[in-house]
């Protein structure tokens, strides 16, 4: 490898020196926030405090954030249960099709989210297209009130979050040898028992990578809870924005974003760890 | 076909096609109990379809398939007694070897005292007792290659299909698998059936062999009856050193080719070519035979390979003489050959 | 991180070969009828967008004749207007930037003897972290320096998570490549400079247009970044913004002509995108 093989940290500096400037100090600057106390005009008032940590462990927050939680990890679930279904049958597809159909089923997931969003107040509305359906299969009581509800939430973060985990998904059961589903099969287990020991547990890596990514995003989402929970819907996301635009205490939203980052750092090294250990890569055990 | 020993496995006219590409094209194979029965072909012949269709990994377009008499053919491969050993090995990267080797007997729902009885029995007989709790990743090839022939030989099969369980080794363990492979099919009383491209492993290990081309079948028998008596110009070619000389057969039985006259008993008339081994020519007095100069000389260990120009072939001619002999050769040398009628072997019709 | 390999993925072409399917598996039936609802699910409420964009009255409710009338009525609001042409800026420049920042740093990442985890983390972040968390710590930096917010702090953020992007895109495809045929323009006689221009920058630029044409889409849909670090006042909403508004306050039919419009803007790159880079692969 000789090309610029003598400076490669040359080249990679330009990008590095932004990240650090523009990502990591930012990052540190809002987390450094979270110790000090909020000025009495909303400003930061430097004196050192635990208190707003104390005060994300407030029953009121702390429930926000289990909620938040549940409704992501409700979303996460679904999202696997639909996905992966789809992605085995992408994978089963003949091969010229199967990069035309994971292409497009993950379009969507590049398009404006803002959009996709309100794609599902357009559905969901009173007068909007499901509660139409419904009254035209002979429905005639008052239209169902499916907007600013949980269900409305959740469908809106599985919608939006549904291609990454197919994808997720596919490309652990693509590179999996069919050989293998053959050996089980040829040594005497049925599709489904082929299914349960050796292709799930093969494939849950890209479970894992699928399941940590739409929980991390859903966890610390703002925009979905904003437009489909009208605003009824609290979660964590919404409620750093808060601070940060109408509460003005951006000391206590910076505990918060600091809860998150938290959480997804937990949650990524435990995903990165499962996978390792998931593929028998911890050597030496035995030798 | 011999009837002394009633075929175990009994192919019978087996055709596939994939679309419009027919992969086996009516081939019939009788194998028998306890022998190590070799398909031999080069890529593309087929081989693996039919090993395929015999593990039940694709369904036969036309024919039948019978294992101790009974249509397999329809069953699912979970339902099939036979067991196949994969070119990928296919190891299961999640479980240990031991868990590898238990797996086909929980399919069998045995009681655990009995699958870890037999599994340790064979683990045993593998050498890999001490690799049990290891996982696919922390073995060598050749282990697991054992492994991979330990989880299949477990089941206890009536047949082991074997699909070229070789191809990943280097030269040397390769040479040492085929014999392990060998003892181990004896002592296992198993019959095996291996595809392989190679002849020369195919000669090494096959108590008899087929060979398939095209997806249809040229020749079955023992190695040396094919080594010897080749059915046509590809097999003779195909497996072994062979030299070719066009020529044509006169009345009487006379072949007769540029420098060269042979009477042969029972020949045709027409256009035809006559095939010899290295091993089979035999060096002359100068003046009688067939005349020849040599064009390069390849050195072999035990002997050498004379390659001859002659007038009857375009081809030098190749022959093997032995190093321990006295005679010296050197490129440009005259020589003179002798074919003897006997050790030829004459296949009809113009060369393709 | 191993979340990171499925990221590549997900920004190169997809994994071109499925395994050959073998007989026994072929079982064609069920998996269509997946493929079917869950196409349907993905694509169902896109469609209905794109279809009352055209309806005439607008509503949901009924279909009451094809119109253009809110793509016209869309051509005649200057805030829109206004909002697309402070996008395409910002996407632009934002694009430029990290294009540049995203393959040298590709190109440093990958040259280099060991892998460094630190390097690592760095690039995957701002794939990763959540975005009201991003959005906010710039808020707080550009504040604390008492920068005024604009376009520009727009761009400056959106460089971020672009640069990302298209550094794995164009990561994703140094990894298939022969660095043998650089060691052969060398071997050649070809110097070092000589040799990136005439032979490892043509072999990387269908992946380097196809990371620019993802950052472009990423930057012209980004919301919320945007939001926190427009500032104050109206002069630098971009689309995004101005469709959030909309969607808030009082749906107007112009939404979703807007949003038809957008989408087809970006699913149009994003077949380029994809296109350039499945040439490549072959």
């Amino acid at each position: 490898m000789s090309f610029n093989a003598t400076r490669p940290n040359l080249l990679a500096a330009p990008g590095v020196a932004w990240l650090m400037a523009f990502m990591v100090v930012p990052c540190l600057l809002v987390l450094s926030y979270a110790f000090f106390q909020r000025g009495v005009w909303g400003g930061i008032d430097y004196t050192f405090t635990l208190e707003n940590f104390a005060r994300v462990a407030d029953p009121l927050y702390a429930r926000i954030f289990l909620n938040s939680a549940r409704i992501a990890l409700t979303t996460t679930v679904i999202a696997i249960l639909i996905a992966y279904p789809a992605a085995y049958a992408i994978s089963r597809a003949p091969r010229l099709r199967q990069p035309i159909l994971l292409f497009f089923a993950v379009l969507p997931f590049w398009s404006n989210y803002l959009i996709r969003t309100y794609a599902w107040i357009v559905l969901l509305n009173r007068e909007g297209l499901v509660n139409n359906l419904i009254r035209s299969l002979g429905y005639t009581g008052e239209p169902l009130s499916l907007l600013y509800t949980e269900g409305a939430v959740i469908t809106g973060l599985v919608y939006n979050y549904l291609p990454f985990v197919i994808l997720a998904i596919y490309s652990t059961l693509s590179r999996l040898n069919p050989e293998l589903m053959e050996a089980s099969r040829d040594l005497g287990a049925g599709p489904v028992r082929t299914f349960w020991r050796v292709t799930l547990p093969l494939t849950l890596p890209g479970v894992a990578a699928g399941g940590v990514f739409v929980f991390v995003l859903s966890i610390g989402n703002f925009v979905t809870p904003a437009l489909l929970g009208g605003g009824r819907f609290q979660m964590v996301g919404n409620l750093v924005y808060d601070q940060f635009l109408t509460a003005n205490d951006w000391p206590f939203g910076a505990a918060l974003g600091m809860a998150l980052i938290a959480t997804m750092i937990v949650l990524l090294f435990a995903q990165a760890r499962a996978t390792a250990h998931a593929s028998g890569e911890g050597r030496g055990e035995a030798a | 076909m011999n009837a002394e020993t009633s075929p175990i496995l009994r192919i019978e006219s087996v055709a596939k096609s994939f679309g419009p590409v027919t992969a086996v094209d009516g081939v019939s194979i009788d194998v028998r109990e306890n022998e190590f029965f070799a398909l031999l072909g080069p890529s593309g012949c087929g081989k693996t379809t039919l090993l395929r269709m015999l593990a039940g990994f694709e369904t036969p377009n036309a024919g039948r398939i019978l294992l101790d008499g009974r249509d397999i053919s329809p069953l699912p491969p979970e339902k099939r007694p036979l067991n196949l050993m994969f070119q990928s090995y296919a190891l299961f990267p999640h479980m240990s070897v031991r868990q590898n080797l238990a797996y086909g007997l929980e399919m069998e729902r045995l009681e655990k005292a009995e699958i870890r009885r037999r599994v340790d029995e064979t683990l045993s007989t593998t050498d890999l007792t001490q690799f049990a709790d290891r996982k696919p990743d922390q073995l060598s090839g050749g282990q697991k290659q054992r492994v991979a022939l330990a989880r299949a030989l477990v089941k206890r099969p009536k047949v082991l299909l074997l699909d070229e369980p070789l191809g990943a080794l280097d030269k040397k363990l390769r040479e040492k698998m085929q014999l392990e492979l060998k003892r181990m099919q004896h002592e296992a009383g198993i019959t095996f059936v291996i595809v392989t491209h190679d002849q020369e492993e195919a000669l090494v290990m096959a108590d008899r062999m087929a060979i398939l081309k095209d997806g249809r079948l040229l020749q079955v028998g023992t190695p040396e009856a094919i080594y010897e008596r080749p059915a046509d110009r590809f097999v003779a070619n195909f497996i072994g050193v062979m030299n070719f000389i066009d020529g044509r057969v006169g009345e009487g039985g006379l072949f007769e080719a540029e420098g060269l006259r042979l009477a042969l008993a029972d020949a045709g008339p027409g256009p035809a070519t006559l095939a010899i081994r290295p091993e089979n020519v035999a060096l002359g007095a100068l003046g009688e035979g067939l005349a020849g100069t040599i064009a390069d000389i390849a050195y072999h260990g035990l002997d050498r390979v004379l390659h001859v120009k002659t007038a009857a072939s375009p081809v030098p001619l190749q022959i093997r003489v032995p190093v321990s002999g006295t005679a010296t050769h050197q490129v440009g040398d005259a020589l003179s050959l002798r074919i003897d009628p006997a050790r030829c072997r004459l296949f009809a019709g113009a060369a393709a | 991180m191993s979340g990171q390999t499925t990221m590549g993925a997900m920004t190169a072409a997809p994994p071109a070969a499925g395994a050959t399917v073998p007989g026994v598996f072929r079982r064609r039936l069920p998996g269509r009828i997946v493929l079917l609802l869950v196409f349907g699910f993905l694509y169902l409420p896109i469609a209905v967008l794109v279809l009352l964009s055209f309806n005439d009255s607008g509503l949901p409710t009924s279909w009451s004749g094809f119109s253009t009338r809110w793509y016209v009525a869309l051509a005649g609001n200057g805030d829109i207007l206004r909002a697309a042409w402070n996008t395409l800026v910002v996407a632009v420049f934002a694009t430029l930037i990290s294009t540049v920042l995203g393959t040298l740093l590709a190109l440093g990442m990958e040259t280099r003897r060991r892998k460094s985890n630190g390097l690592e983390a760095l690039a995957f972040a701002p794939m990763v972290i959540p975005d009201i968390v991003l959005a906010v710590a710039l808020l707080s930096f550009f504040s604390r320096l008492n920068l005024t917010m604009g376009l520009h702090t727009i761009v400056i953020s959106h460089v971020v998570f672009d640069l990302a992007f298209v550094c794995s895109v164009v990561r994703a495809r140094l990894k298939n490549f022969d660095y043998s045929i650089v060691e052969a323009s060398r071997d050649l006689g070809a110097s070092g400079w000589t040799t990136f221009w005439r032979i490892t920058f043509p072999v990387l630029l269908p992946a380097i247009v196809a990371g620019a044409l993802l950052a472009f889409t990423l930057s012209v849909d980004e919301f919320i970044i945007a939001f926190f670090t427009a500032g104050a006042g109206r002069s630098s909403i971009t689309l995004p913004m101005q469709i959030y508004s909309m969607i808030r306050f009082g749906i107007t039919p112009e939404v979703n002509a807007l949003a038809t419009i957008v989408m087809g803007v970006s699913a149009t790159a994003l077949m380029i995108s994809q296109w350039l880079n499945k040439e490549q692969v072959r």
